[in-house]
């Protein structure tokens, strides 16, 4: 915890600067709404936050761990087999030009209302970096170790149980802690072009209304989940890594 | 050579030209070997003579271009599992206690985990190594991450160990230690071992016999029976006998 005590002390200090400055410059709620005020909101309204804030984290866990399964699945093939790879790495890595955000919508005209469009959305944004990172975590093993296993009359796929996919967990976590923080974004991202419930479109609802202070608790709950996720997965590494965290 | 247990019978190997315009690498040209079942022998070369490109061949990860290898009568040439080996790169996988480490040949045989822990247990005792079973190999010293992965090579119980210059990357002082150690395991166990190095001193403490490579292209220049007693003491690298050993070894390595 220690560690983190300067960016704490000057994260209060940030604040206390706006809030000195939304006072001395008398600028309105619905323009800048101060700590204070924000604080506030988060407190009366925390039932409310709450509720949407619960359907928010429904979406991204799900959303992230259906990314987490296509993801293995999707690497592990490209890893196996090199021809698969050829063909499904450069398609993958177009499939990131596609602005998500335009294509949102198209998933409610798809499946609804409902909660199905916000997962896809999550899936969408995480797969990619889970992907991304596993597979170059196999490519970047250590060739000498292969041979070695090999010239020991390993099978290719005890190669690969035993060498590189062990190998690989350092890259693949580092790409699950960029997900696990975009998975709630991609939850919000979803929620805003239309849902019944959800942090998204609280969000937007309180911007409509031009209720600031409450947009900015949403925000302060979205960065707490994010980092709650992103603790959860790092807590994860070091369970399931513990020889990377003794060097 | 009837007694022969691994015969490397007049290998031949030349890579193609990596880049246009260059030219063909004669790296292996009629090299012939013959090592007897419990024999230590060495292999003492120049550096980049082929003697890796050699080692590959033996272990079957790479195929001659004209020869082949016997073992026990067998030809295996480009056959893997035959061997295991030990390079001057620990290779442990960091992710592996040191028990585990020890293990990888045993599993990779399908032998059951806690079988295999009762095959290394005695083994991690004998090598000193029992205090730091559960320990990971970042936590290890140079010389005990070698003395796993040896475990390691011992354990997998294959018909040859083969040693590419494994203690290249220690200090001097662990390097000898490590020699001393070496030569005492050995003589309990009498694998059959071929050792690389291009260390003559170090070839002529460890080994029943010394095959002296050329420069690439490798051909055998001179093959030296050691013939001094074991167990082999430190101070005898300077009795008549080594230093006459040395000699000849260099001459033949040096051309002089």
């Amino acid at each position: 915890m220690r560690k983190f005590l300067p960016s704490l002390m000057f994260f209060i200090l940030l604040l206390i600067i706006w809030e000195w400055a939304v006072r001395y410059f008398e600028i309105k709620e619905y323009i800048l709404p101060s700590p204070s005020a924000v604080g506030s909101s988060l407190i009366n309204k925390r039932v409310l936050l709450w509720d949407h804030g619960l359907q928010t984290i429904y979406e991204a866990v799900l959303g992230f761990l259906l990314a987490i399964g296509a993801g293995l699945f999707l690497s592990v093939a490209m890893g196996l087999s090199p021809g698969v790879k050829r063909t499904i790495y450069p398609l993958m890595v177009v499939s990131q030009t596609i602005p998500i955000v335009a294509l949102a919508p198209l998933f409610i005209i798809w499946f609804g209302y409902v909660m199905m469009p916000k997962v896809v959305t999550v899936i969408l944004i995480c797969f990619f970096p889970i992907t991304l990172s596993l597979v170059e975590g196999l490519s970047t093993v250590d060739e000498d170790m292969v041979k070695l296993l090999t010239a020991m009359g390993a099978s290719p796929w005890q190669v690969f149980r035993k060498v590189k996919f062990p190998g690989a967990m350092p890259s693949f976590f580092a790409g699950l802690k960029i997900s696990a923080t975009y998975s709630v974004m991609g939850a919000i991202i979803g929620e805003w072009l239309g849902a019944s419930k959800g942090l998204g479109i609280y969000m937007t609802r309180s911007m409509k209304s031009f209720l600031t202070d409450q947009l900015f608790a949403a925000i302060a709950v979205v960065s707490i989940l994010s980092l709650l996720f992103f603790a959860v997965v790092e807590i994860t590494g070091r369970m399931v890594m513990p020889w990377y965290y003794q060097k | 050579m009837a007694e022969a247990y691994l015969v490397v019978d007049d290998i031949f190997k030349t890579y193609p030209p990596t880049e246009k315009g260059k030219e063909k690498l004669e790296t292996l040209n009629g090299v012939s070997l013959a090592v007897k079942k419990g024999e230590f022998v060495s292999v003492i070369g120049p550096s980049g003579c082929g003697k890796s490109t050699l080692f590959n061949i033996i272990s079957g990860l790479e195929r001659p271009d004209k020869g082949c290898i016997l073992l026990d009568g067998k030809d295996i040439t480009g056959e893997k599992g035959h061997i295991s080996y030990m390079l001057q790169k620990d290779l442990l996988l960091p992710w592996r206690t040191v028990l585990d480490n020890c293990i990888l040949g045993p599993e990779l045989q399908g032998i059951p985990k806690k079988e295999a822990y009762r095959l290394a247990l005695p083994l991690l005792k004998e090598f000193n190594l029992s205090d730091f079973a559960s320990s990971y190999p970042a936590q290890l010293s140079g010389g005990m991450r070698q003395r796993v992965a040896f475990l390691r090579t011992v354990l997998a119980k294959k018909e040859l160990l083969l040693l590419d210059e494994p203690f290249g990357a220690l200090d001097a002082y662990t390097k000898s230690e490590m020699q001393d150690w070496l030569s005492g395991i050995w003589s309990k166990y009498r694998e059959t071992v071929i050792f690389i190095t291009h260390d003559v001193e170090e070839a002529i403490f460890l080994s029943d016999r010394v095959y002296v490579f050329s420069k690439r292209p490798a051909l055998v220049k001179a093959e030296i029976t050691v013939g001094l007693p074991r167990p082999r003491s430190r101070g005898e690298i300077t009795s008549t006998a080594f230093v006459k050993l040395k000699k000849e070894m260099l001459s033949a390595l040096l051309d002089v």
